[in-house]
């Protein structure tokens, strides 16, 4: 389980329970923390994605699963839990942080939760992800709501400044309430195989999270190879990454359902392995309520349903939330829904 | 009701059922009770019926006819009726023809997957997703061969009425594959269904007679086994065409021995799904399901052996019984099940049987927790472990969603596993190393191989079997000819009566040594042999060494005034086995030698028997007769074929089929192996050649049975073979009786192909022998111009002396 919120510091190793959770909600058993553990470099090198293999596994996932009516409705409630808004644009203003933090509060019209009996279900974002200048502006708006807030801290999104400046900067974020940091990786050790330095530059910015818990941002639109984003994937994990996440969003392209496909395969070897359970965090051009339920089929398929939760299982994304919430109100209604009903996040 | 709470918690799947009111609309329009599609029309439905079922419920579905002999013949009847007319229509005629097709099956796409999933009791996913598209892509790409008839295919025509029988496991699919070439080719067909699914099949039809398709041009004809027995022995079908078990395929073969009808067959397999050590192995996970777990197992191609190298074996094990826990088996129009239901009880229970059969042996069974439905017909997927080469589960085709493993040591044992087992129809090949996936692929006896993918289909690939998985491809280039015949062949009438001078002196001689031994002594009077030369006697040539016979007689040869112009040896069934062995040792060596080296031994062959065209010329008018300017030119013709297999030897190249997947699937041209080659009994020389080059240019070993009555051509040749680098055994050569000789070949199970030249009631035995291992036949009996290029060399000779292996490979990193 991921912080609720900064600045309760528990033991490492033993997640609290859910807050706010009813009878109904299923309690995932406690995680304990990846603790991460030495590079395996022969691992790292037997590691073969099949490309072609992948894709057609991907391509054919989402037609042998589906979920339809109340089915529907309640995994799109899932994902909206699963869900990491973000706003990384430029013009970020703490006036849009604050509008994105009271949408993660209340990211469904509390008329549609009603009319699908789901008013005591905990309905709030997984997380508030935002440029480091804004960490406090969501830790303040976010305060007593149990979500976590989450930034891109280390140079996002190339990466490439100074280690020192990347570590500070990690460290400016824990201070100011950062529960969770999504760093990016260096692309450039990926395609050079340098895996200890790779391993070296994750393991350093694990130590300097602290209680934080660490998203590794592989920026698989970079990675030119799915064997290398196994590969990535593979080496971040025993750095002590406790998510591995697709994209930064500001690549060319983002998260896919083979690049993911190739990274649930390496977080399934790692527990295999290791015992951890480790998260998995798609991230941009997820924009969509059905690719939404793809993504929840592929975890369930792949990893089985414990990756169901926030704890163990985040979407990257700004723009999905109200397509969901479009997709709410039809299952509702039954009538098709228009985006400028939804409170805009 | 379940709440949207409550499933908020379980994240369980719900269901996602397809609706069929349309198709139960179409079958309540028929009175759920159809005849047979007849001349543009269903019959009335009769008294004679059976019920077709739901698998999923066991609910009836409809009464479907039972056809019989009579029903047959009108079918028949109507197909002969509408031939000429659809014949004459040209090319581009028939094409928009078979282009509506494809789009009246786009239009009523639903439809028809919703009926398939109902009648057969496959997913609506795979129905929808696969079946159906796939069905549509036959219709366009053959609409594109009868565009292309006549510029590709000049000199060929239609062969005429077709019956067809297609098996319960894709029945729409099957249909396409077998009428979209038929009818572009020119065909017309009477078409029989299973007697489990034949809905699918009254529904295309009706739909195509809507879309414009001339009445008789299709038939239907609804049955069981007899109606089937009744279509394939029909007189009327110039040709037949199965998919189905190799039992009825050896039914068939054996039915139609002799008819002059065209056959192809695609049969059973036990495809072998190898896994190398440096595969991705969660890929080829996914590749068993799509291998066995498709249609739940009730593919003829299915991967149902897997072989995994030791050194991960049991990883790879532990990620299967992993991932078979996550499958999903369900109603067959639940959008979100991987596995539908068996097609039938009798099918279910064949597959239990099997299976306990297996565990009796020794072999370890492991099925997933999760029960299969109580109601209807299922089977869980299976897996089995421990499992010897002896097991009954490890040889037999099972038909259902059962895998057997088995670990191998290396690439050679892999292979070696690979290939233990009498079919040869399809094999997956998964390693990430370019190298060992393409050193396998073409040592596999297999028909299709996918590589890193399997069960990977498309119109333009040819899909068939080595061995006992059948003959005749279906798909692409090499499919659409099987549906062809050389019009030369057609104006002189393949028929088994017609009977010219020529091959009646060859029946009678047939007759003649049928009835009684050959002359062993020679007759006193009239010896043409001139005064005391050396002694020179014919042996039989095996293994690169001249044999003496096994029987020691020797049978005298006669010049056509009966006088005795030399001997024999009797070759006898022995001498053939130890030939047929010294081919199975060549015949490897031979297939890996380079067009280019084999052509250079086809020229050295033509340089030496030209330096000896004087000889050789003198032979043969010693032995037949001939005048000298008739004799040279048959030598000269011999060289000249020779040649032509000499230039042909690097250029009968495979294809690179344009296939909808990022790669290729590469269409080889290899070898068929050992084949038998009962070389015509007139033309001594020119008749043997006709045979032999031709095999050996296309990389076979050959084990030839020269003309009966003027054996010395072939008999002076192999010291022309044995200076000519041709590998010892890659030609053998046994004289003696021709049909008595021809049926021990073709009942040889080592024999992979036989070409007979000679009786009908030869090619008759040959073909009815071939029945047991289903080798390749190409057994003729009426007259051959082998002086005319047309009829005597060419592409027909090189179609025959190799087998097309499709070699899907899917590339990206």
């Amino acid at each position: 389980m991921i912080r609720p919120s900064a600045g309760t510091g528990t033991a490492a190793r033993v997640a609290p329970a859910d807050a706010g959770g009813t009878a109904l909600v299923h309690v995932p058993a406690p995680l304990v923390r990846n603790p991460g553990e030495p590079l395996d470099l022969a691992a790292v090198r037997a590691i073969r994605v099949n490309r072609s293999a992948a894709e057609r596994r991907a391509a054919t996932l989402p037609a042998r699963r589906t979920v339809k009516k109340q089915w529907q409705a309640a995994w799109l409630l899932k994902a909206v839990t699963l869900m990491d808004l973000t706003t990384l644009q430029g013009d970020d203003t703490p006036a849009n942080v604050r509008r994105l933090c009271a949408k993660a509060r209340q990211p469904v019209r509390p008329d549609l939760l009603e009319a699908m009996g789901a008013s005591a279900l905990p309905i709030r974002a997984g997380a508030v992800c935002v440029y480091h200048p804004f960490v406090a502006a969501a830790v303040d708006a976010l305060r007593g709501s149990g979500i976590p807030v989450a930034a891109v801290s280390t140079a996002f999104p190339s990466g490439l400044a100074p280690m020192a400046t990347r570590l500070a900067e990690v460290r400016a974020s824990v201070a100011d309430g950062a529960a969770e940091i999504d760093m990016v990786i260096t692309r450039g050790l990926v395609l050079r195989g340098e895996w200890q330095a790779l391993y070296d530059e994750v393991a350093a910015v694990r130590a300097m999270c602290g209680e934080a818990h660490l998203k590794v941002i592989l920026g698989t639109g970079e990675l030119a190879t799915l064997t290398n984003i196994a590969r990535a994937s593979w080496v971040a994990m025993q750095a002590g990454a406790d998510f591995i996440k697709t994209s930064t969003g500001k690549e060319s392209v983002n998260a896919t359902l083979p690049v993911s496909l190739a990274m649930v395969r390496m977080i399934r070897a790692y527990r295999e392995r290791s015992g951890v359970l480790v998260g998995y965090k798609p991230a941009g051009g997820i924009r969509t309520a059905k690719q939404a339920l793809d993504y929840l089929a592929l975890m369930k398929e792949e990893l089985g349903d414990r990756w169901l939760a926030p704890d163990l299982f985040r979407f990257g994304a700004s723009a999905l939330l109200t397509d969901v919430e479009r997709q709410l109100e039809h299952f509702v209604t039954g009538r098709y829904a228009a985006a400028h009903r939804m409170p805009m996040p | 009701m379940t709440t949207v709470a409550e499933i908020f918690s379980t994240m369980a799947y719900g269901p996602a059922p397809e609706g069929d009111a349309e198709a139960r609309a179409w079958l309540a329009a028929h009175g759920a009770a159809f005849g047979h599609f007849v001349n543009g029309r269903f019959t009335a439905a009769g008294a004679a019926s059976f019920e077709t079922r739901e698998p999923a419920t066991g609910r009836v579905l409809a009464r479907i006819a039972q056809g019989s002999a009579a029903d047959v013949a009108a079918a028949v009847a109507a197909a002969g009726a509408a031939l000429p007319a659809w014949q004459a229509l040209s090319g581009h005629e028939r094409a928009r023809h078979l282009y509506a097709l494809a789009r009246m099956v786009q239009r009523h796409s639903r439809l028809f997957a919703v009926v398939e999933a109902l009648d057969n009791g496959k997913s609506i996913r795979e129905t929808r997703d696969l079946d159906v598209p796939l069905v549509a892509r036959h219709f366009t790409h053959h609409a594109g061969w009868a565009q292309l008839l006549e510029a590709e295919f000049p000199g060929h025509e239609a062969v005429g009425v077709v019956g067809q029988v297609i098996p319960w496991n894709f029945p729409l699919l099957m249909l396409a594959w077998k009428v979209a070439p038929a009818l572009a080719a020119g065909c017309t067909v009477v078409l029989k269904p299973a007697e489990y699914t034949s809905l699918t099949a009254l529904l295309f039809a009706e739909l195509a007679h809507a879309a414009g398709l001339p009445a008789g041009v299709l038939n239907i004809v609804t049955g069981d086994g007899r109606t089937g027995a009744a279509l394939v022995e029909h007189p009327g079908v110039a040709k037949v065409a199965f998919t189905g078990s190799t039992e009825v395929g050896r039914v068939i073969r054996t039915a139609i021995a002799g008819s002059g009808k065209a056959l192809t067959l695609e049969l059973g397999g036990k495809s072998p799904f190898l896994v190398f050590e440096d595969a991705d192995l969660d890929g080829a996970v996914e590749g068993v399901v799509d291998a066995i777990w498709f249609n739940q197992g009730q593919v003829c191609c299915a991967g149902s052996r897997l072989l995994v190298q030791e050194s991960v074996h049991d990883a790879f094990v532990a990620k299967l019984r992993a991932r078979m826990e996550t499958l999903r088996v369900g109603g067959p129009l639940d959008k979100a099940v991987d596995m539908g239901a068996i097609v039938d009880p009798v099918q279910r229970d064949r597959i239990a049987g099997l299976v306990a059969q297996g565990e009796a042996q020794g072999a370890t069974r492991w099925q997933p927790s999760w029960a299969v439905p109580a109601q209807g017909c299922w089977y869980p997927p299976t897996l089995f472990t421990n499992v010897e080469t002896s097991n009954v589960i490890a040889r037999e085709e099972i038909f259902g969603p059962v895998l057997v493993t088995m670990p191998f040591r290396t690439p050679a044992e892999s292979v070696a596993l690979a290939n233990n087992t009498p079919y040869g129809l399809a094999a997956s090949v998964w390693s990430e190393n370019i190298n060992l996936a393409l050193d396998i692929a073409p040592k596999l006896k297999a028909g299709v191989v996918w590589i890193n993918a399997t069960n990977l289909f498309d119109a333009a690939a040819g899909f068939g079997g080595y061995r006992e998985s059948g003959y005749g491809r279906e798909g692409g280039r090499e499919g659409f000819v099987e549906y062809l015949v050389p019009s030369w062949e057609k104006r002189i009438g393949r028929a088994p009566r017609v009977v010219r001078p020529a091959a009646r002196a060859a029946r009678s001689a047939a007759a003649r040594s049928a009835a009684a031994p050959a002359a062993r002594i020679a007759p006193d009077a009239g010896h043409a042999l001139p005064g005391p030369a050396v002694d020179r006697t014919a042996k039989l040539f095996v293994g690169g060494k001249q044999a003496r016979p096994d029987a020691g007689y020797s049978r005298v040869i006669l010049d056509p005034q009966g006088r005795a112009i030399g001997e024999v040896g009797e070759g006898n069934r022995k001498d053939l086995r130890n030939a047929v062995e010294a081919a199975q040792a060549a015949a490897p060596g031979w297939a890996a030698t380079s067009g280019h080296a084999r052509a250079q031994v086809l020229y050295y062959l033509a340089e030496n028997l030209s330096a000896r065209a004087d000889e050789f010329a003198g032979r043969i008018r010693a032995q037949t007769g001939a005048a000298a300017e008739d004799a040279a030119n048959e030598v000269d013709l011999a060289v000249r074929r020779l040649f032509t297999y000499a230039a042909w030897a690097d250029k009968h190249d495979g294809a690179i089929h344009s296939v909808p997947i990022r790669g290729v699937a590469l269409a080889f041209h290899e070898p068929v192996g050992v084949v038998a080659a009962v070389a015509p009994a007139d033309c001594p020389l020119l008749g043997f050649v006709s045979f032999v080059a031709p095999l050996v240019a296309a990389g076979n070993a050959v084990v030839a049975v020269p003309s009966e009555r003027h054996p010395l051509s072939a008999t002076d040749f192999y010291q022309v073979l044995d200076t000519s680098d041709v590998p010892a055994g890659v030609v053998n050569i046994v004289t003696g009786a021709r049909d008595p000789l021809a049926k021990v070949l073709a009942e040889h199970d080592d024999v992979e192909a036989i070409w007979y030249h000679g009786s009908h009631e030869g090619a008759t035995a040959v073909e009815r022998a071939s029945a047991g291992n289903l080798k390749r036949t190409w057994a003729r009996w009426w007259p051959v111009d082998w002086m005319h290029a047309e009829q005597g060399e060419g592409r027909a000779y090189l179609r025959q002396a190799v087998q097309v292996k499709n070699v899907w490979i899917p590339w990206g990193e």
